[in-house]
């Protein structure tokens, strides 16, 4: 059995409206970086909301080692696309309020407090752990969604396009810090995004869904370049290229978005 | 004097604060007292305008109301001495006032309660929404003052009654804003709360109530000014002490200059409860808005 097992899944928001979602069939395993990519509405979104248990599924479901996921948990932990930060809280209490939920049982305040410390360090930010959200940059209020799902030592790290909303240069930095903590912590992500660069430079398989409605996986791409990777060596090899490639031919070619909309 | 103290002795201990200090604040000053009579001076030359055409139309004899000067001559020493007491009903303003101010304190602090209570309910459930908004909207329509009979009747006391009045006006804005403000926190905020599964009273106390507080403080601020405006008209039924029996007094002695002092002090105590809810608010949901 795989690690994460998602079975001939299908989701409809009403009984007679088409399927979003259909027979989606994936299998990760533990410690794969893998990147879901498609136009706007190929429910990418949805998909990943089925995985964290957000969504319920209509047919088929989601498999999370040995047991089926119904509803959210902090097995599952979302970096979401608008860093939903609770904007009363500092960044430091943004991560502890997560720290507290999922480990208050089990680990002493002390020990808690160090926790949280140790993950902002992990993304970088403990130098402004006390600022508001309001007061730090997009990019570091991502950070502080990042270190907030790491926290709860997550099964599965689900990324909702965390980097959508970032300007090219802090996307390309938050990139390379979400590989080296890929590589430090061998945690199993499922990010999605619409940036073919991205999903190259990121994932060890790239999951392609076709236009919705009813889109579903349409093709998964091996990308096998070794680890660790760098994005100005990647620039000119022909493994990346290829890749890449293949990922343009799928969207532009293959699967052009019906309408521009 | 106390600048001379670094003087002389050089080898004398600091002084608390350095004389550097203080003449970089002294210097400020007159910025300062520029800026604050620039920005003053329209309400004070308004005032002055206000003021002398009112004096020009109402001192002359037979004048119904009272001009400024008179006001000063009948009046001064309810505007000099506030809490001068003679036994009995004859007391300072600021006395009435105080009385006023402790039923308000008490009503509101109950439809405060309340209002939050029932507010988060009915922002929180559909049914209980179907169930009472209906009743609200009906309800929160009736004059405060209407209520005054009927509470009479309940409580058989003048205090409760007038308690209630307050709470009975102040509660409907709170109620509906709560329930707006809780209706309206983003899903964004609930998705974290199921991810780290934060629910029951912990889930309101950490993400509801926190991203409903700008809504709340809404309510409790068009509360407040409800509760004031209602205070002053239960109280001239009601009797005792208070502001608004003050008033009734007055003008069934015939003292229209105390009733005219009495409407400014209402009107200033008003104004300060306004701005004393909205300040708490500001303080409380600090970064809650800005995003």
């Amino acid at each position: 059995m795989a690690f994460l097992e998602i079975t001939d899944l299908a989701v409809r928001f009403k009984p007679t409206a088409p399927r979003v979602l259909r027979e989606v069939r994936l299998k990760i395993d533990p410690g794969e970086y893998i990147a879901i990519i498609g136009h706007s509405g190929c429910g990418k979104s949805t998909l990943l909301n089925v995985i964290a248990g957000l969504l319920p599924a209509s047919e088929g479901g989601v498999v999370l080692e040995g047991k089926e996921v119904f509803e959210p948990g902090p097995d599952r932990a979302v970096v979401f696309q608008n860093h939903s930060l609770l904007p009363w809280l500092t960044c430091r209490e943004n991560v502890r309020i997560a720290v507290d939920q999922v480990f208050g049982a089990s680990k002493s305040r002390a020990e808690r407090a160090d926790w949280v410390d140790q993950n902002l360090a992990l993304v970088h930010m403990l130098p402004a752990a006390d600022k508001r959200p309001a007061e730090i940059s997009g990019g570091m209020k991502q950070r502080i969604g990042i270190a907030r799902a790491l926290a709860m030592q997550p099964k599965v790290l689900l990324l909702d396009e965390p980097f959508g909303a970032l300007d090219a240069l802090t996307r390309a930095h938050l990139q390379d810090q979400v590989m080296e903590i890929h590589a430090r912590l061998g945690t199993t992500v499922i990010m999605i995004t619409h940036d073919v660069d991205e999903a190259v430079l990121l994932s060890d398989r790239i999951v392609m869904m076709t236009n919705g409605p009813e889109a579903t996986i349409g093709e998964v791409l091996d990308v096998a370049i070794p680890r660790p990777r760098d994005r100005l060596a990647l620039a000119a090899d022909p493994r990346f290229l290829a890749a890449r490639a293949k990922v343009m031919e799928f969207l532009y070619a293959r699967h052009a978005r019906p309408e521009a909309a | 004097m106390s600048l001379s103290l670094t003087g002389g002795n050089s080898a004398a201990a600091a002084p608390l604060i350095s004389k550097d200090a203080v003449l970089a604040f002294v210097r400020t000053l007159p910025a300062v007292t520029a800026r604050g009579i620039a920005r003053s001076a329209p309400l004070v030359a308004m005032l002055v305008v206000i003021f002398a055409i009112w004096q020009f139309a109402a001192d002359h004899p037979g004048a119904s109301l009272p001009a400024p000067t008179k006001i000063w001559a009948d009046s001064s020493e309810l505007i000099l001495h506030p809490f001068y007491d003679r036994g009995g009903l004859d007391k300072g303003l600021g006395l009435h006032l105080f009385a006023s101010l402790q039923r308000v304190a008490l009503g509101f602090a109950l439809a405060g309660i309340a209002g939050i209570a029932l507010g988060m309910l009915v922002g929180t459930s559909e049914v209980a929404m179907r169930g009472l908004d209906p009743i609200f909207q009906v309800l929160r329509t009736v004059p405060p003052l209407a209520w005054l009979p009927l509470s009479l009747a309940a409580f058989r006391d003048a205090q409760p009654s007038a308690i209630f009045v307050i709470f009975i006006t102040a509660v409907w804005p709170v109620i509906i804003n709560t329930a707006v403000g809780v209706r309206n926190v983003p899903q964004d905020y609930r998705n974290v709360a199921r991810v780290i599964r934060l629910s029951g009273p912990k889930y309101f106390a950490k993400i509801i109530l926190p991203a409903a507080a700008p809504y709340i403080f809404t309510g409790l601020r068009i509360g407040i000014g409800l509760s004031w405006l209602a205070i002053v008209a239960a109280e001239m039924l009601i009797g005792g002490v208070g502001i608004g029996f003050f008033i009734w007094d007055a003008w069934n002695s015939s003292n229209i200059s105390d009733i005219i002092v009495a409407l400014i002090y209402v009107g200033l105590v008003g104004y300060c409860l306004d701005r004393l809810v909205a300040l708490s608010g500001r303080i409380v949901t600090r970064g809650t808005t800005a995003n």
